[in-house]
């Protein structure tokens, strides 16, 4: 459907909304000038419908027709105050966008001196503020808690913050870098590098055997030759590179499901991963505040 | 006048009983399918992790039951009933109106396969895909037919008002429908709106408002303009009050659909004028609640001791209520805290549980022994305890719903003095749990009473037997 930019529309907007609200009024007016008629004296109009339906020549009730108006007037200043004649902004320049970012205005001035407080501190020193690390979790609890989990021990698909095992790099810059920009992980399908169906079962269990979990001795001993086609993401030894976000494979975490066939639906489908990034909703400030909640969630121990 | 069974002398009320049967056992199954979802809000493990019993298809299922299987086939038996007799001829082509009864049956039947099975055109009370939309559309063509040519034919002078608003509920919601439904099929179950982004949810939320205003307001006027006139053997209060009421309320309606999409991408004027023309609409509302109330004046006593009365004046506090309460929500400022929350859900139950719901049951009670050649219901004691399970099961509900749409609305804008929010969005639903219990309780309440009424209504068809109705003969001065 094209949009109604043309410049008549405004007007046609204008007139229709002006005309509905006079005519209610016009409506009221006239109909309060009917004249009751009442052949038979009983204060009935005289129509009879089945045997006994009959209707009366009462008035309108009075504090109705005022009920009627306060509204019809309410209508026509609130017109000229607010946006509602096609094109016209209104007397108080009041728009829903303006009414956001003046709100947004005075709630950031409001909180400023708090975050500003916090921005000049250090992440390990920021961690182990209580204070902070409340803010931090309220922050995670509304923002990110919905994917990594109250606990942000994460789900499948979702990583776990509370582990060590960094895809990107735990250092504070690094969260501080996912959390701003968010990230997205891509392992192509690998089905056609590796070989065929054997291939990728034999790899499959030489990615078991490399983080200690069960598997065929002999398919591991096959696959290790075809893992060449993994190393160039995985690294050599499967520990993964934390440069390009691949995974390490030889830690017993598993991102997307463990065992065998897991693996083996991973080499043969791929998965591209995505975190949203999130500074559009927060300052850098807050981000700060965040990154050591999160960066407190695995290294706590030197800091309580 | 002289008794002979030829068409023209006696009223066509075959597909009056029809509906009116299907009406109550549709009723049953609709607020059964609700308890259900009720409870399922309350513990979510009811939905059997199967997609086909999960809260996402059976809502649109319980909507798509109550209001248009159980509210749709009181309309037509209502209207099929009211205008024979206001006109004081029978139906107009019969066998059109014989299909109009199979033809809605077949789009409910449809409707409650379809839906479980996840075909949906993702528009709230719209969710049907195109084939059952084609068929809706020619039923209601047929209705319109049906219902305009019994007009048309008419014997007496002047068009009842019960008329004017069954007329324009069937002419609007047509048009609603068309418009509304207009999707390119993709394949036979899958199809995309006509429409895209804003311009798509503003037909939707035009058709959704008006849904209710024409389906669930103008329709029921139409009832409760004959039948508590009727019920109370009074004249209706004000002539003047229902041309007023009427002109205004169908006009008005029509501009109110974006107030269900404030604070939204919708365009900020488009917002302001849903806004004006939903606070315009609480005179004309009003008018139909005063224009029924007021009838009973000099009447009063009859509400000690005729249940069927009472429901229907009950039904009017409940619709003067909920119509009130609509103009407030739709205050940009109100609409603020109350929009998403269950104070919505409370909002439209209270409209259609206490309005919609009590002003069908007291019309069908009306009716039924009448249609079964019976003096009165077979139990009258059944249709009081009805009354009073009905209504408390509404005031559980809608009391509960206040409570914690008020209270989640409230908690979502709570913020602490970091900035940051004071409750996490799963803290706003544990906290509703408790609310979601009494809200489950109400609306037991509102089915047992209800399958009361099945059972009352199956002993009295079956202590009958289907009555003929001569047509009377045309008061002088009509």
């Amino acid at each position: 459907m094209s949009d109604f930019t043309n410049s008549f529309w405004p007007i046609f907007i204008t007139v229709i909304s002006l005309a509905g609200v006079f005519g209610c009024a016009l409506l009221l007016w006239l109909t309060s000038k009917i004249k009751a008629n009442s052949p038979n004296g009983d204060n009935t109009n005289g129509h009879v419908w089945d045997e006994n339906l009959r209707e009366m020549n009462n008035p309108l009730p009075r504090w109705w027709v005022w009920m009627f108006i306060i509204t019809i007037v309410f209508s026509l200043f609130y017109f000229v105050s607010y946006p509602s004649l096609g094109a016209n902004p209104g007397k108080l320049g009041w728009t829903q966008a303006k009414q956001y970012e003046q709100e947004m205005a005075v709630a950031n001035a409001k909180i400023a001196p708090l975050y500003a407080k916090y921005a000049a501190m250090p992440i390990d020193q920021l961690a182990g503020n209580k204070e902070a690390k409340a803010i931090g979790e309220r922050l995670f609890m509304n923002n990110c808690a919905q994917c990594h989990g109250s606990d942000a021990h994460g789900s499948k698909g979702f990583p776990n913050l509370t582990d060590n095992d960094w895809i990107h790099g735990g250092s504070p810059e690094k969260i501080t870098e996912t959390i701003t920009n968010g990230r997205i992980g891509m392992m192509p399908p690998m089905a056609a590098a590796v070989g065929n169906e054997e291939d990728v079962k034999n790899v499959a269990n030489y990615v078991l055997s490399i983080s200690g979990n069960k598997h065929d001795s002999a398919r591991a001993a096959l696959g290790k030759e075809k893992f060449a086609a993994c190393a160039a993401c995985h690294g050599a030894d499967g520990k993964g590179n934390q440069a390009i976000g691949s995974l390490n494979l030889t830690d017993g975490i598993w991102l997307h499901g463990a065992g065998e066939e897991a693996i083996i639906k991973r080499i043969n489908h791929g998965i591209t991963n995505q975190m949203p990034a999130q500074s559009a909703k927060f300052s850098p400030e807050q981000i700060h505040v965040l990154t050591a909640y999160v960066w407190g969630l695995s290294n706590n121990a030197n800091h309580q | 006048m002289q008794v002979s069974h030829s068409q023209s002398n006696t009223y066509n009320d075959s597909v009056v009983r029809q509906f009116s049967i299907m009406a109550v056992v549709w009723g049953v199954v609709g607020m059964l399918v609700g308890v259900i979802i009720a409870a399922q809000l309350v513990w979510p493990e009811l939905n059997l992790g199967l997609p086909w019993t999960s809260f996402g298809r059976l809502r649109p299922l319980h909507t798509n039951a109550v209001i248009f299987a159980f509210g749709g086939c009181t309309l037509f038996a209502t209207s099929y009933y009211v205008v024979q007799r206001t006109c004081h001829t029978t139906l107009f082509l019969p066998s059109l109106a014989k299909f109009t009864f199979w033809g809605w049956q077949a789009v409910i039947v449809a409707a409650a396969i379809s839906l479980p099975l996840g075909f949906t055109q993702g528009k709230e009370y719209a969710e049907l895909e195109w084939p059952i939309d084609l068929l809706i559309a020619v039923v209601w063509v047929s209705y319109a037919i049906v219902f305009f040519g019994t007009i048309g034919t008419r014997k007496v002078k002047h068009i009842y008002v019960a008329n004017w608003f069954f007329g324009a509920f069937i002419l609007t919601v047509a048009l609603l429908h068309i418009v509304n439904s207009a999707a390119m099929p993709a394949s036979w179950m899958k199809s995309y709106s006509a429409y895209a982004g804003v311009q798509d949810a503003m037909v939707q939320w035009w058709y959704g408002h008006n849904a209710v205003g024409f389906f669930l307001t103008a329709g029921f006027l139409g009832i409760m303009y004959y039948f508590i006139p009727k019920q109370a053997d009074r004249p209706v209060y004000s002539y003047s009050l229902s041309i007023v009421h009427f002109w205004a309320l169908i006009f008005t309606y029509m501009w109110a659909g974006p107030h269900h999409l404030h604070y939204t991408a919708l365009p900020d004027w488009t917002q302001s004028l849903g806004m004006a023309f939903s606070l315009i609409l609480l005179a004309p509302s009003w008018g139909g609640m005063i224009n029924g109330m007021m009838t009973l004046s000099g009447a009063w006593h009859k509400l000690r001791t005729d249940p069927i009365l009472r429901f229907l004046i009950v039904s009017l506090s409940f619709y003067g209520m909920s119509t009130f309460e609509g103009p407030m929500m739709a205050i940009k400022t109100v609409n603020s805290l109350s929009h998403y929350t269950d104070w919505t859900v409370g909002h439209v139950h209270s409209g259609a549980l206490g309005w919609v719901g009590l002003v069908s049951m007291g019309a069908l009670y009306y009716m039924v022994p009448r249609l079964f050649g019976q003096k009165q219901m077979h139990s009258i004691k059944a249709i009081e305890l009805h009354f009073w399970l009905a209504t408390v099961g509404i005031v559980l509900y809608i009391a509960a719903l206040w409570i914690s749409g008020v209270m989640e609305g409230l908690m979502w804008r709570a913020i602490n003095t970091d900035g940051t929010l004071t409750y996490t969005f799963v803290e706003s639903v544990k906290a509703k749990h408790p609310y979601y219990i009494i809200r489950m309780l109400g609306g037991l309440l509102y089915l047992s009473g209800m399958t009361i009424m099945l059972w009352n209504v199956i002993k009295t068809a079956t202590n009958g037997k289907a009555a003929t109705a001569t047509i009377p003969a045309v008061a002088a001065h009509a």
